[in-house]
């Protein structure tokens, strides 16, 4: 009888208790949810601002222009040759060209606000044309060529006549230009054919992106075997005790390092003791290869740690040696963990800009880079240099660059993925 | 694997041979001021794109950095050119010479105007170099002389003539040069209008230093080197109970937050303000509006000149420094009508000007006695 009483007693006990836990579950999942919710709502904002900013830097606007490859730009007497063509005056060219197209454009003024409607780098490419076809000399050639960022801006809607500096005549030409279809909106190739420039319609993140590519792989090529060669030996070799204990500790700290020292240690290092040039990606590349080193050989030897002992004891019981046992079994089995660590570590490598402060990366280039000892930025870089500067088309250029660093990002961390789905092997 | 070590073996063989490889260095290494870059920058695209040589690298690391990269020695592996929104200084002049950087060609760029702006919906306030060093500085002179910590909440406080709307000023931190700037040409003519504090600063009698500090109530840690920089603690000391906001080095952010907010003003350089003229205006100093044509002529107060310095050991060596030297003072890049005034570089008259070109041209040796 009591028995039976306690057991209602029990009973209503946990009742009354369950309404409160599953209250209580209800209320942390809740809260779950909410971070979650919190977080994906920043991320779309993040985005959201980013892209809806860059996407105008991926148009172009450009515009027809006659030009005519005069003879009298050629002194008389003068063979074509480079010298000769540097020495013409294509500034003068251009002007002429804008002058007759607008030939109601009479006072000083009104003509240098007119001259300001082209890229000034429309001469160059003028000359460049040139240079490649000496043919060109006497002919009247149509071309398609940059329209100045402001009158780009206009067309791309990024900014209203109201905020835009283009004064009502420069609005006038533009107008008559559209009439007479020599206006245009392309993809803008130049983005992703040129360096950095000081004009936002010229500039590009070709040279950004080659430097990241220099940088990767002199990462890649230094911090994976080490990394891997680390992990093999402390896994596999090293026989446990206190040194073993005491490099494993200072590896993962090496790991929590803000990777602003491993700058300094760059500077000091490699730039000051060895000699190397500044600016360089090969010492970009071993500087990130220190900080990404103890990130790789952790994951390295978590990926070792996984395959089971019993394949390393199957290899041995065969008569295989351990190094066979560890480059025969072991190595291929665990390989794919490796991969991702370190596909992981150079994402982490490539969105980096601390360390490259101090090794002189924070520069102008407009060069492309061509091998490891040019002087080079990367792209995190030119985000920083480019969100810096006055002109405003540049804030779309920058958010432009975001988006190929998230691009690159998004890829790289996909591939990871994609490894790990494809090999990973379940025990 | 093998592939693996070999590859290795490359890489780390590629990188000790490095050191011999920096000898040959073909384009033009320039640092310096992170102010004279957005200019500097121009004329080494124009400089590369018109000429046969390469494009000059410039870094921007701030001027006391440039300097000392520049003065760290001579050879390929320094410096050629070093961009500074300020003279060099005798003791860097000191530094260059112990490591045998002796002769160097000072080039003056232009001026670059430091405005106070606000948003364009805001009502324009008319300020003086009083009301900036009342509005901002830590500690300012109270009824009875002695210095207590600045009191002023609104602008109203500080000059009944401007508006009732809370004192925030965005501005750039201690580390940039604009700060220097501001504070030397801003601060120090407002605190130059008190009697007391411009007397600390004319002084040189530690006797008198002191005197002037009791009656201030300056502690006496203030007291180092003489007194001599006693002045200048006091105007320089920006306060730090909200009312002046470290906004980072991004002029853009400092923009932007004008815009969001009408009520606070920004400190940035003259460049962003032509730039942004559509979003803000810059406010009259002294009676002075920051326009071109007034910078240029010396009438607006908060200006400071630019400069960039050549090591004339590297002319020959480097290909291309003197080339660049002459673009840079050609009259198309720093006259009145050359490009660096439409990416905002307020150039210099004419007299000066020309001076500095002829300068350029004969690669005259900097006399470092001109510095005090």
């Amino acid at each position: 009888m009591s028995n039976k009483q306690d057991r209602k007693s029990v009973a209503a006990a946990v009742e009354k208790g369950l309404a409160r836990r599953k209250a209580k579950e209800k209320r942390f999942q809740r809260a779950g949810l909410a971070a979650v919710i919190t977080a994906l709502m920043m991320l779309a904002v993040l985005l959201i601002s980013i892209v809806s900013t860059g996407m105008p830097a991926f148009t172009q606007t450009a515009l027809k222009l006659d030009f005519h490859y005069d003879e009298s730009l050629l002194p008389a007497g003068q063979t074509l040759n480079e010298e000769t063509i540097r020495a013409m005056d294509f500034h003068g060219l251009v002007k002429k060209t804008l002058r007759e197209k607008f030939p109601q454009v009479k006072k000083r003024k009104d003509k240098k606000a007119l001259y300001k409607m082209v890229s000034n780098g429309t001469p160059y490419i003028l000359r460049d044309m040139l240079m490649e076809d000496h043919a060109l000399l006497g002919q009247i050639k149509s071309i398609w060529v940059l329209a100045d960022d402001e009158v780009d801006s206009i067309f791309k809607g990024s900014k209203t006549i109201a905020d835009s500096r283009l004064t009502e005549a420069q609005y006038g030409w533009v107008t008559q230009l559209v009439a007479e279809e020599r206006v245009m909106t392309r993809f803008n190739w130049t983005f992703f054919q040129n360096g950095d420039s000081r004009e936002p319609e010229q500039s590009g993140i070709r040279g950004a992106i080659m430097g990241s590519l220099f940088v990767i792989i002199v990462t890649l090529a230094l911090s994976f075997p080490m990394g891997v060669a680390a992990a093999i030996y402390l896994e596999e070799f090293a026989r446990p005790g206190r040194l073993n204990d005491l490099i494993e500790i200072n590896i993962n700290n090496l790991a929590a390092v803000p990777s602003i020292v491993f700058g300094l240690l760059g500077l000091a290092v490699y730039i000051n003791f060895m000699g190397m040039p500044r600016s360089a990606p090969l010492v970009a590349g071993l500087v990130l290869t220190l900080m990404t080193l103890p990130t790789i050989i952790i994951a390295s030897r978590a990926a070792l740690k996984s395959v089971p002992p019993s394949i390393r004891e199957a290899a041995l019981g065969m008569g295989a040696s351990k190094m066979q046992m560890v480059f025969h079994h072991v190595l291929p089995l665990a390989m794919p963990g490796m991969l991702t660590g370190s596909i992981i570590g150079m994402a982490q490598a490539l969105g980096e800009t601390a360390p490259l402060l101090m090794i002189g990366m924070i520069a102008f280039i407009v060069d492309i880079p061509q091998g490891l000892l040019d002087p080079a930025t990367v792209l995190p870089v030119q985000i920083y240099l480019w969100a810096d500067v006055p002109e405003a088309a540049f804030r779309e250029r920058t958010a432009a660059a975001i988006m190929v660093l998230l691009a690159f990002l998004v890829v790289m961390n996909l591939l990871a993925v994609w490894l790990r789905k494809k090999f990973e092997k379940r025990w | 694997m093998k592939l693996k070590i070999a590859l290795l073996s490359a890489v780390l063989a590629s990188t000790w041979a490095t050191s011999s490889l920096a000898a040959a260095r073909d384009y033009i290494s320039i640092v310096g001021s992170s102010t004279v870059y957005p200019f500097a920058t121009v004329v080494a695209e124009t400089f590369g794109k018109s000429t046969s040589f390469k494009t000059p690298k410039i870094e921007s690391t701030g001027s006391g950095g440039g300097l000392k990269l520049f003065c760290t020695g001579v050879g390929v592996e320094h410096p050629d050119i070093t961009n500074a929104s300020r003279r060099i200084k005798s003791s860097e002049v000191k530094k260059c010479a112990s490591n045998g950087v002796n002769d160097i060609v000072e080039v003056k760029v232009g001026y670059d105007g430091i405005v106070m702006a606000s948003s364009k919906e805001a009502v324009p306030m008319a300020l003086t170099r009083k009301d900036i060093f009342l509005a901002l500085a830590k500690k300012v002179p109270g009824p009875d002389g002695k210095l207590i910590d600045n009191p002023h909440n609104t602008w109203k406080d500080v000059n009944s003539s401007l508006p009732a709307v809370k004192i925030r000023v965005l501005g750039p931190p201690p580390t940039s040069g604009t700060r220097d700037a501001f504070a030397e040409l801003a601060m120090e003519g407002g605190a130059k209008k008190f009697t007391d504090l411009k007397k600390l600063r004319k002084s040189k009698d530690a006797a008198e230093i002191k005197a002037l500090m009791a009656k201030m109530d300056i502690p006496e840690s203030a007291f180092n080197k003489k007194g001599k920089k006693v002045f200048k603690a006091v105007a320089h000391a920006i306060r730090e109970d909200g009312a002046y906001v470290e906004a980072g080095e991004n002029d853009n952010l400092i923009v932007q937050k004008l815009v969001a907010n009408k009520d606070s003003v920004g400190i940035f350089g003259y460049s962003f303000l032509e730039e942004n003229s559509d979003k803000v205006r810059g406010n009259t100093i002294d009676g002075v509006a920051p326009e071109f044509e007034l910078i240029a002529e010396g009438k607006y107060p908060v200006s400071r000149s630019l400069y960039f310095y050549v090591k004339k050991a590297h002319i020959g060596t480097v290909p291309g420094v003197k080339e660049y030297l002459v673009e840079f003072t050609s009259e198309k890049a720093i006259g009145t009508e050359g490009y660096l005034a439409d990416k905002g570089l307020i150039p210099m008259q004419d007299a000066e000007r020309a001076a500095y070109q002829a300068d350029a041209k004969s690669l005259k040796n900097f006399d470092a006695s001109v510095l005090k």
